[in-house]
């Protein structure tokens, strides 16, 4: 868990190219890799946003994020973990139906077709 | 304009200027406020959450922004250390001046250190400020490279629980060492804390008991802790938690009156002996005692504040202080209220001990037998709730008061009060001091109907979060009270019960998950109502999980179960348990050249566990090549029919039960649901295949098959009722095509059958009436239904694995072809995952 720290758009050192758009399935997440950690990206389609976070759950730190259910509770964007349904905002992090700690975000951006995720590193 | 001046931002700081801000008079009063941290007040209540992020910001109660909003004068990083009463002003370490009229000290407590030699070592640290976290961080750090590192908390009480915890997650060995006979020793009795005790321990925390540390050892750094009695601990690290001591001093030196033991003297509206200056929090002492509680401190900012705006109906501090406690601690409950170890002759104690499960729950009731006076919750803290607000609203008990914490058993009926029955005073939120009649106040005139609104209003519900259940269950019960009908709507995007939503999806034709939001539907979607709608998309056009996969549930869109370390187990369709030596062979040789984990099912077929997603693809392939189709094991769809051998080989069987099972299961393979469905075909009575455990089964006779449905096993378990009989094949299969179909149409999200059956208005009388009777005339449309879904069947593994597009699902990362890491132990010459 110590690994994973939210970062906001102007601590951003790196902005990693993860890959083109296309691989990223619309409406839903994918997991890359970066160095050891395993960052959650997801395209919300239909409001055509990006957002980021760690793709490990901190409920019972299985690396699952990318692979839940997105969607959006009175306007926010949020994940639902596989393992337990536990849902996570995907702008602050927080737990939204728990007591769980939060997860780290990371700022996306777009450019020339490519998914860019940002790192203080 | 008076001018009030508060020295701490804590909570209890924080809080008075929360009130403040609300005040209808704040404008006939100046705040201005001192804090010695940097920080603004932050949440230190759940300070071990820092541990896992290292945010401060996720602590913060209020931002500069808030204060600046709300007229308050924050200053920061600024210590008073001079106070003269008689001239009404104080002064700061920078030599600042400030005059007040009123003095508010929330100068809260520092943690008590004994006075230890060596409690100057490196490695020995205290649990309060974020300081003092950031600083066990780092040393964890450097620790952590140190194999076997060790950590020990003194102190067994809630904060060092706590902070063991912590230590824990960080890697260390951990035991905490309490100078007392039992962890809590505030808290819980002796059973009480045995319990938490083994519960502790089974999660690998170290428990020493009667401990009294004489000195801390080392050579600059701490190595280990002696004992009274001669023994001693290594350990890397010390975590002190022995209590708290009141932060008295400025008032000392102002010649405030102070106690023999700390603490400022306050009386019952927080006034201290110097005019105009008030004391709330830890600080304070009040009655003889210093309350490390947040509600008490947050109840003296209330009282001390209504005092000086000289409000009308302010309070004064109870008598009697509540101590109640809820807390979660490492992965368990404990809570106590009131007496929790009352003189023995001044109370009945009601104790229910289940030592395997790790529970214990007592209570203290009055002689009488008419009032409860406090108890103890260890592992299971459900009845926390109610249980205390009995306790702290004096309501009559029911004549068995041990129904409170074993349920009523028999006859039916909650045990105890209701919700309902608690009075219009009772304290529902103590954070936000809001009461029963004001809930139900804000219900009736229509302001608010759900929790979440209620929390707009009202403010319930938005401090330590401990009173949502019984908010939840006071507004579902007020508004059924008042006859409002809780509709069970999918979810704040479809303001729809399913069966509505499946019609309006055949009505208006709707193909896919945006349509559905779109014409029906608002915002943009949730794992509710994605899974809700793609198992509608299912049940009504035959979809397979494959061209909508965003809208499925993970097992759905990876079609395998996930497991516990994320990997997948993998299940292929046996149909009825029956499979010939070729096939095990096959299904024997997957499993071995991927180094899967294979357990036989309760449903006769076999599951290979521990597959990784990148994995799936070629898995599948290979058993496709051999002949398998998917088992929909990872679907809330038709699992298995399970058969008994019957008449083939049975001596007593009345029938192939196994040729009907593979019959059934072929008919509705791919069967999409509301929730799993399970079937099973007995040849005799004896009923070898369980078939009554499931959500439909049949058991030859001699004259046919008696059909059976909404059985269920698992948690609950029922038999299945009798739907009808004896029947030839051909009917049993027309009988059950409608009632799944009915089934299929008419249930909620995640309704298993069972629990259909219970909701359904006339039970299994009016479902033999619409299956068998047909008195809804619908008898030919289920069957076609039915038909239209089971010709419709198409193995999605198969789909899959023939598609580039679709396998590429399967890739872990998007980036890198790099395989996931996994970690596994070995079992029994298998391997399962490492445990958590």
């Amino acid at each position: 868990m110590t690994a994973y720290t939210s970062i906001s758009h102007e601590a951003v050192r790196t902005w990693y190219r993860a890959g083109r758009t296309e691989v990223f399935p619309p409406g839903a997440g994918a997991t890359i890799k970066y160095g050891d950690r395993q960052i959650a990206v997801f395209y919300f389609r239909r409001t055509d946003r990006w957002y980021a976070c760690q793709n490990l759950c901190p409920h019972k730190l299985e690396n699952v994020l990318g692979r839940g259910l997105i969607g959006e509770q009175d306007g926010i964007p949020k994940v639902a973990c596989p393992l337990h349904k536990r849902t996570f905002s995907l702008e602050t992090g927080e737990n939204l139906n728990g007591d769980c700690p939060p997860v780290a975000i990371y700022p996306v951006k777009i450019e020339d077709g490519y998914v860019y995720v940002g790192f203080a590193d | 304009m008076q001018r009030i001046v508060v020295v701490g931002n804590g909570m209890v700081g924080h809080k008075f200027c929360e009130l403040y801000a609300r005040h209808p008079r704040r404008g006939d009063f100046a705040l201005t406020v001192f804090g010695e941290e940097r920080r603004p007040a932050y949440d230190r209540v759940h300070l071990s959450a820092y541990f896992t992020d290292r945010n401060a910001d996720n602590l913060a109660l209020a931002t500069r922004e808030w204060y600046e909003d709300a007229g308050i004068r924050l200053r920061t990083g600024e210590l008073v250390i001079d106070l003269d009463t008689e001239r009404k002003e104080l002064r700061t370490h920078q030599g600042k001046v400030e005059a007040y009229d009123y003095l508010v000290l929330a100068t809260g407590s520092v943690p008590f250190v004994p006075p230890l030699p060596g409690r100057e070592k490196k490695g020995v640290f205290v649990y309060r400020t974020i300081e003092d976290l950031e600083a066990i961080l780092d040393h964890a750090e450097k620790l952590q490279r140190k194999p076997g590192a060790r950590a020990v908390v003194m102190g067994g009480g809630l904060l060092g629980l706590e902070a063991a915890k912590a230590t824990l997650d960080l890697g260390l060995a951990t035991e905490v060492v309490e100078f007392a006979p039992r962890l809590m020793p505030r808290q819980l009795d002796e059973a009480g804390g045995q319990t938490l005790r083994r519960t502790l321990e089974g999660l690998g925390l170290g428990v020493q008991l009667n401990r009294s540390t004489t000195a801390i050892g080392g050579n600059g750094s701490i190595t280990h802790l002696d004992f009274a009695d001669g023994s001693r601990l290594a350990t890397d690290m010390l975590i002190i938690s022995a209590g708290i001591r009141p932060r008295d001093e400025l008032a000392r030196k102002a010649g405030i009156a102070v106690g023999p033991r700390g603490g400022i003297l306050a009386d019952a509206y927080l006034r201290t002996s110097a005019p105009d200056v008030f004391v709330i929090g830890e600080a304070a002492l009040y009655r003889d005692m210093v309350y490390g509680l947040v509600a008490p401190g947050y109840d003296m900012a209330r009282v001390a504040l209504g005092t000086i705006m000289a409000d009308a109906d302010c309070a004064c501090m109870p008598a009697a202080i509540d101590l109640s406690t809820k807390l979660k601690l490492i992965g368990t409950d404990v809570a106590s209220f009131g007496e929790c170890t009352p003189t023995p002759g001044a109370a009945r104690s009601i104790v229910f001990h289940d030592e395997a499960a790790g529970v214990y729950k007592r209570i203290n009731v009055s002689t009488d037998g008419k009032r409860l006076l406090g108890g103890i919750l260890v592992g299971d803290a459900a009845d926390y709730n109610m249980l205390h607000q009995i306790y702290r609203n004096g309501m009559p008990l029911p004549p068995q008061p041990e129904d409170l914490i074993l349920g009523a058993r028999g006859g039916g009926g909650a045990a105890g009060a209701g919700v309902l029955d608690l009075p219009d005073g009772a304290v529902i939120c103590s954070c936000e001091n809001v009461t029963k009649g004001a809930i139900c106040q804000t219900l009736s005139s229509g302001e608010a109907c759900s929790v979440k609104e209620l929390a707009g209003c009202t403010g319930a519900g938005t401090g330590c979060g401990g009173c949502k259940p019984m908010l939840s269950d006071l507004v579902e019960a007020y508004l059924k009270s008042q006859g409002k009908v809780v509709r069970n709507t999918i979810c704040e995007h479809f303001a729809y019960t399913r069966q509505e939503l499946r019609d309006l999806v055949i009505l208006k034709a709707i193909r896919t998950y945006d349509e559905a939001l779109d014409t029906v539907g608002c915002g943009n979607g949730c794992e509710v109502c994605k899974p809700a709608l793609a198992s509608i998309f299912a049940t009504v056009f035959a979809e397979t999980a494959n061209p909508q996969a965003e809208i499925q549930d993970t097992n759905d869109r990876f079609l395998a179960n996930i497991q516990r370390n994320g990997t997948y187990s993998v299940v292929p369709r046996i149909p009825g348990g029956e499979i010939t030596p070729d096939k095990l062979l096959a299904i024997g040789s997957v499993a071995k050249k991927y180094d899967l984990y294979t357990k036989i099912t309760g449903g006769q077929r076999i599951d290979l566990f521990g597959a990784r997603l990148d994995q799936l693809p070629a898995i599948w392939e290979e058993l496709i090549a051999a002949g398998f189709e998917s088992g929909h094991a990872y679907g809330k769809s038709l699992r298995t029919v399970k058969s008994c051998v019957g008449s083939t080989w049975c001596r007593y069987g009345m029938d192939e039960s196994v040729s009907f099972a593979i019959e059934i299961e072929e008919r509705y393979k791919g069967l999409r649901s509301p929730h799993k469905l399970k079937g099973g075909v007995s040849g005799c009575i004896r009923e070898c295949a369980e078939a009554r455990g499931k959500d439909f089964g049949l058991i030859a006779v001699e004259e046919g098959y008696n059909l059976y449905v909404c059985g269920n096993g698992g948690a609950r378990p029922r038999h299945a009722e009798l739907l009808a009989g004896p029947v030839d094949r051909a009917t049993a299969v027309r009988y059950l095509d409608r009632f799944l179909m009915f089934y299929l149409r008419t249930a909620g999200p995640l309704v298993r059958t069972a629990k259909w059956l219970e909701g359904l208005e006339g039970g299994i009388a009016y479902l033999h009436s619409v299956v068998v009777d047909d008195v809804l005339g619908i008898g030919a449309v289920l069957e076609q239904e039915m038909q239209g879904l089971v010709d419709g069947y198409r193995c999605e593994w198969k789909e899959a694995v023939n598609d580039p597009a679709l396998r590429a699902r399967f890739r872990p990362f998007v980036n890198t072809d790099e395989t996931e890491t996994l970690e596994f132990v070995g079992l029994r010459e298998q391997k399962m995952p490492k445990p958590w």
